[in-house]
């Protein structure tokens, strides 16, 4: 009898435990949710064979487009300006850290540009 | 052994105009493009068209395919974003359908051109950049001054930005090119196993089964990554319009 009445006096406060408990959760859950949409696109679970394959296929192309396109930068500023070959030097070299910047950005590192008021 | 590569070739099926010194045919790539709206059309026109308050089989997969877009959009470009949603919905199912179709043997793969794809992002590209102007004006250059920054490297940061934001369309289009080709050689180099093993009599056939396991799961592989790059083409283009809609840092 008196293990009943102990049954029913626990409920109340368990369940108030509980539910601050779940809104702690949620909010947590919420924040991580948020980190995870400012992290990029793809990231497809980190695991074995093809995605890995492609995983590293996409990592390296966003490398290679920033050296790219700071090369074809610099080329065409050496052309136009004859100021060859210091449009070339410095843009390949610019582009190679936008290609390192692409790359921790595809890979979540570091946020994308706009991350931070995708929700407004 | 059968080329690898043959089944990349155009071939000029009709001949449609010659303007200068160029002639326009009607290829086959072109043909698969049709094929692909067409079969985009009749999934989605078609299936819907009874309009069923319960949905019948046809039209809960576009229903599918309608919420999957939009809440891919919502997630990472917020409710504004369903304005580009027409734009971002035909991607999708351009490409989607196009990979898929490439599957079935005898057809080209559209996607497996970087032309197509390049074009594809080149629109994703300048729509950014067109509405991101038409919408913030000059305050659109957010973009490349992130928070924070102190202001003596300020210039080459932005600079940095900028050279990263012009490699866009390469890496998000050479993405979608590269596996959907480098799928397809693979299935067709394990499958030139298959016939040349399988001419060397009894125990060609015996060695030959191993490279056509081989090919019944990388086909497997090759449906998911059909999906799977169709969807992080279109999610990809997603988080570049946020960008047109919210240029700040």
């Amino acid at each position: 009898m008196a293990q009943n009445a102990h049954d029913q006096d626990e409920p109340a406060t368990d369940e108030a435990a509980l539910s601050a408990r779940l809104r702690r959760l949620g909010d947590q859950l919420d924040n991580k949710r948020v980190d995870k949409r400012a992290d990029p696109a793809s990231a497809p679970q980190s695991g074995s064979g093809p995605s890995g394959f492609a995983r590293g296929f996409q990592l390296s192309s966003e490398l290679v487009a920033g050296v790219l396109v700071g090369a074809v930068i610099g080329w065409s500023l050496d052309y136009w300006l004859g100021i060859s070959p210091w449009g070339m030097i410095v843009f390949v070299l610019v582009g190679f850290v936008a290609g390192v910047l692409n790359v921790m950005r595809s890979a979540g590192v570091w946020p994308r540009p706009g991350a931070g008021n995708r929700r407004d | 052994m059968a080329d690898p590569i043959h089944q990349f070739e155009i071939v000029n099926l009709v001949p449609l105009a010659k303007i200068g010194g160029t002639e326009f045919h009607f290829t086959n790539s072109a043909l698969f493009m049709v094929v692909a709206v067409a079969i985009t059309a009749l999934l989605t026109v078609g299936a819907t068209a009874g309009r069923q308050l319960v949905p019948g089989r046809m039209q809960a997969a576009s229903e599918i395919v309608y919420d999957f877009v939009g809440n891919m959009i919502r997630s990472s470009a917020g409710e504004e974003g369903m304005r580009f949603f027409p734009l971002v919905f035909s991607l999708f199912c351009f490409v989607l359908i196009a990979n898929v179709v490439g599957l079935v043997p005898f057809t080209f793969t559209v996607t497996s051109h970087i032309i197509v794809t390049a074009s594809l992002a080149l629109i994703v590209f300048f729509t950014v950049l067109i509405y991101g102007f038409y919408r913030h004006g000059f305050g659109f250059l957010r973009l490349f001054v992130p928070h924070g920054i102190p202001i003596y490297i300020l210039p080459f940061v932005a600079l940095i930005e900028v050279v990263s934001f012009l490699s866009r369309p390469i890496s998000h289009s050479v993405r979608l090119f590269a596996n959907m080709l480098a799928g397809h050689i693979t299935l067709k180099v394990f499958a030139g196993f298959v016939a040349g093993l399988g001419s060397l009599g009894i125990v060609g056939w015996l060695g030959g089964a191993l490279p056509l396991v081989m090919v019944i799961m990388l086909t497997a592989l090759e449906l998911l990554v059909a999906f799977l790059q169709a969807y992080v083409f279109t999610l990809l283009t997603c988080i570049y319009l946020n960008d047109a809609l919210h240029p700040g840092h």
